[in-house]
């Protein structure tokens, strides 16, 4: 025996084909279906959990390391995520014991001053971070062959502007910062890339350029390690990163941005 | 001038008006950030009884932010209507909190009060008052505003259908716009938070909605969300612009962060206005506010976000805006913590804007690393509804995937029309039953191979 329809159903679902929105759910009497409300109730679980899950650090480490990348892990003066969340300003300044950490074992890793230093930083979804950081730096690597010969530190509980600092103490000619994104109900692993040229503390976002939504289903690996590429040795040319060095990647021809230099001391 | 009382053996001294107004307020993330808020809970208890003694006169002598550095406290203290001030100009805040809950304040005398009142004296009052009070008030409150349609009647309810998408794809956009007509949502206006500022794009969204509501005769507004000067070049180039936007917060500094000037709200005020494109009415301003952007900008002057949002009522209602929405849970949970100081700061800023005169509708939203869920929307929204908020947004199933957060969505607006009996606009309304999209109760109708928009969504 058939059950009576309970659902008014909405008869345009096509809509659904042409944007990832929530169109066409249809409804039971004005409200949502179940089956709407359970798939919205995962995808918050999902997004929440990339807030909260601590980055596996030893992991990543093992990663980079089986890759060939050396790398430091170090941590903000936020000491757990609910400060995380409340302080902001703690997220941008090093803990003391990473900063004396990266001037004690930086020099026996790395050549001083380098002309690039990369950070994984967790930021809002260590997900993200966990899931792109390693296979965007490999997608990078064709650009700047000597990238495994470069410092790339590990920041847990971190803001964008913590590495300035961490810049600043290795001396280096500019900061990309890999940082997990605010994550969306359909996109809890996006990754951003904040590039900053003589890294300082003090410093503001107009003084950065930022590629944002990195991850398969957004700004894929390829095209963000182009984009990324292209703005650094932008800022190699122009001496700054900022609202002065514009992002024409898209426009300009294909091996101009394949700019093959080192970037090594 | 001190502030100061005893309680039990602790005296409580406060060195000034702005001290007095944070250390009174509602325990919220953004205000301990920015080392304002009350130090204890009883001096927070302090703080309100201070303040409630204190006669409003004494918001016309002491600034909260320097008037000599402060277009925005030039324009409030400039443009206080000493009048209209007189029936409430003897009282104290909390007496004025009695007045307000007495039969005395009324729509109309509410309406007759609101150019005597500044940003700071709403703040101070709504800061001894509970939920429940900030409620009652608001419902008193009515703020008519129309362009071609009327928002703000007594028993209606709008909602802003925001059809979102990451990449500005028109086929996307007109995808999600489509859904929330079929819903029933639209009347406050279609309005698009584009992804990109280029004159171009912005132009092409323009058209699509223009296009499109021309071709169906919606009565409604479109407005694509981008800066003032934007807007003004796009009028400039002969785009078809209904509203202005504009994010506005309350000092100066904090809107120089945004790139805008009171001169420069006044130029685009004008722009719109010359376009003469409303037929009901030319309320054509659109802005957006919310608690901690001023700190956000380092531009908070030491005043606490409830205050300073209150004084960006202050400069929004020099335009008489068709719309202004506090967008109150975007920000994230470094000002507004969980979903019980979204949910108060809702209240407030409702409550603030209204009294203030302004059309309020609010964001009900959260972002995914804040402490809370739809649940605490569910609350908000029926609360705010219950208080006779002009107007709410609709985003298809919740989910904004060009902003990534979460606000209400079209179901969310049918949920509380149904339970407390809201309609939309008079004019949308006649056009959706005269579409077959809903009957002449504003229920929704079942649909099929009629429906004209259908015939669209198979076009696209």
């Amino acid at each position: 025996m058939s059950k009576p329809a309970i659902l008014t159903p909405d008869p345009w679902q096509r809509l659904q084909g042409l944007t990832r929105a929530r169109v066409a759910l249809g409804r039971a009497g004005v409200s949502l279906p179940t089956r709407e409300v359970l798939r919205f109730g995962t995808a918050h679980a999902q997004a929440r959990d990339a807030v909260h899950q601590a980055l596996d650090v030893a992991s990543l480490q093992a990663d980079l390391q089986d890759a060939g990348f050396a790398s430091l892990a170090v941590s903000s003066q936020a000491t757990d995520r609910s400060m995380y969340l409340r302080r902001p300003d703690r997220g941008r300044c090093l803990a003391a014991e990473s900063l004396a950490l990266l001037g004690d074992r930086g020099p026996s890793l790395w050549a001083p001053r380098p002309r690039l230093a990369v950070v994984l930083a967790d930021g809002l979804s260590s997900l993200a971070v966990a899931r792109h950081g390693l296979p965007l730096l490999q997608a990078l690597q064709p650009y700047f062959p000597d990238l495994p010969g470069l410092p790339v530190i590990i920041a847990s509980e971190a803001r964008v502007a913590l590495g300035d600092e961490i810049g600043q103490a290795l001396g280096a000619g500019q900061v990309v910062v890999m940082i997990g994104e605010r994550p969306g109900l359909s996109s809890p692993d996006s990754l951003g890339l904040y590039l900053t040229a003589r890294p300082r503390p003090g410093l503001t976002d107009a003084q950065r350029n930022c590629i944002s939504n990195v991850r398969p289903e957004g700004l894929n690996y390829p095209e963000a390690a182009r984009k990324l590429a292209f703005l650094i040795a932008g800022a190699l040319k122009l001496g700054r990163t900022g609202v002065d060095l514009k992002d024409d990647s898209d426009t300009a021809l294909p091996d101009t941005a394949r700019p093959a230099v080192g970037l090594g001391a | 001038m001190t502030y100061a009382c005893t309680l039990g053996f602790r005296r409580h001294v406060f060195g000034d008006l702005k001290t007095l107004l944070a250390k009174a307020s509602p325990a919220r993330s953004g205000d301990m950030l920015a080392g304002v808020a009350a130090a204890s809970e009883e001096e927070r208890m302090a703080a309100r009884i201070v303040l409630a003694d204190l006669p409003l006169a004494r918001f016309l002598q002491e600034a909260v932010v320097p008037y000599e550095h402060d277009e925005v406290t030039r324009l409030i203290l400039d443009g206080h209507d000493t009048a209209a001030f007189a029936p409430v100009a003897g009282l104290t805040v909390g007496e004025f909190r009695d007045w307000l809950l007495s039969d005395a304040a009324e729509s109309a005398s509410l309406q007759a009060l609101a150019p005597g009142l500044t940003p700071e004296m709403v703040a101070a009052v709504s800061k001894l008052m509970r939920n429940q009070d900030l409620i009652l008030v608001a419902a008193k409150c009515q703020v008519v505003t129309r362009f071609r349609n009327t928002l703000g009647l007594p028993g209606r309810l709008a909602v802003r259908l925001q059809p979102n998408h990451p990449t500005d794809d028109p086929r996307g956009i007109a995808a999600s716009m489509l859904d929330g007509l079929l819903y029933g949502v639209g009347d406050a206006v279609i309005g698009i938070n584009p992804a990109t500022d280029s004159l171009p794009a912005i132009t092409t969204l323009l058209r699509l909605i223009d296009d499109f509501r021309e071709q169906y005769e919606v009565p409604t507004q479109s407005c694509v969300l981008t800066h003032v000067t934007n807007t003004l070049r796009a009028i400039d180039k002969g785009a078809p612009v209904d509203l202005v936007f504009q994010s506005i917060g309350g000092t100066e500094a904090v809107n120089r962060s945004f790139g805008v000037s009171a001169a420069l709200l006044d130029e685009a005020n004008a722009a719109a206005l010359a376009l003469g494109r409303g037929s009901v009415g030319n309320n054509v301003m659109y802005f957006e506010t919310g608690q901690g952007s001023a700190l956000s900008a380092n531009a908070h002057h030491g005043a606490d976000q409830q205050t300073l949002e209150a004084r960006a009522y202050g400069l929004a209602r020099r335009y008489q805006p068709l719309l202004v929405n506090t967008v109150v849970g975007f920000i994230g949970p470094e000002y507004l913590y969980d979903g019980k100081q979204i949910i108060r700061a809702g209240l407030e800023d409702h409550f603030c804007g209204k009294l203030l005169g302004l059309p309020m509708g609010c964001d009900i939203c959260y972002t995914n690393h804040a402490e809370a869920d739809q649940d605490d929307m569910d609350t908000l929204l029926t609360l705010l509804g219950v208080a006779g908020i002009n107007f709410i947004i609709g985003v298809p199933g919740a989910d904004d995937i060009m902003l990534n957060y979460q606000s209400t969505s079209f179901h969310d607006a049918l949920y509380v029309r149904r339970v407390l009996d809201r309609r939309r606009a008079p004019e949308f309304e006649d056009w959706l039953e005269r579409m077959g999209i809903a009957d002449f109760r504003g229920n929704l109708l079942p649909q099929g191979e009629q429906q004209a928009l259908l015939a669209l969504a198979a076009t696209l």
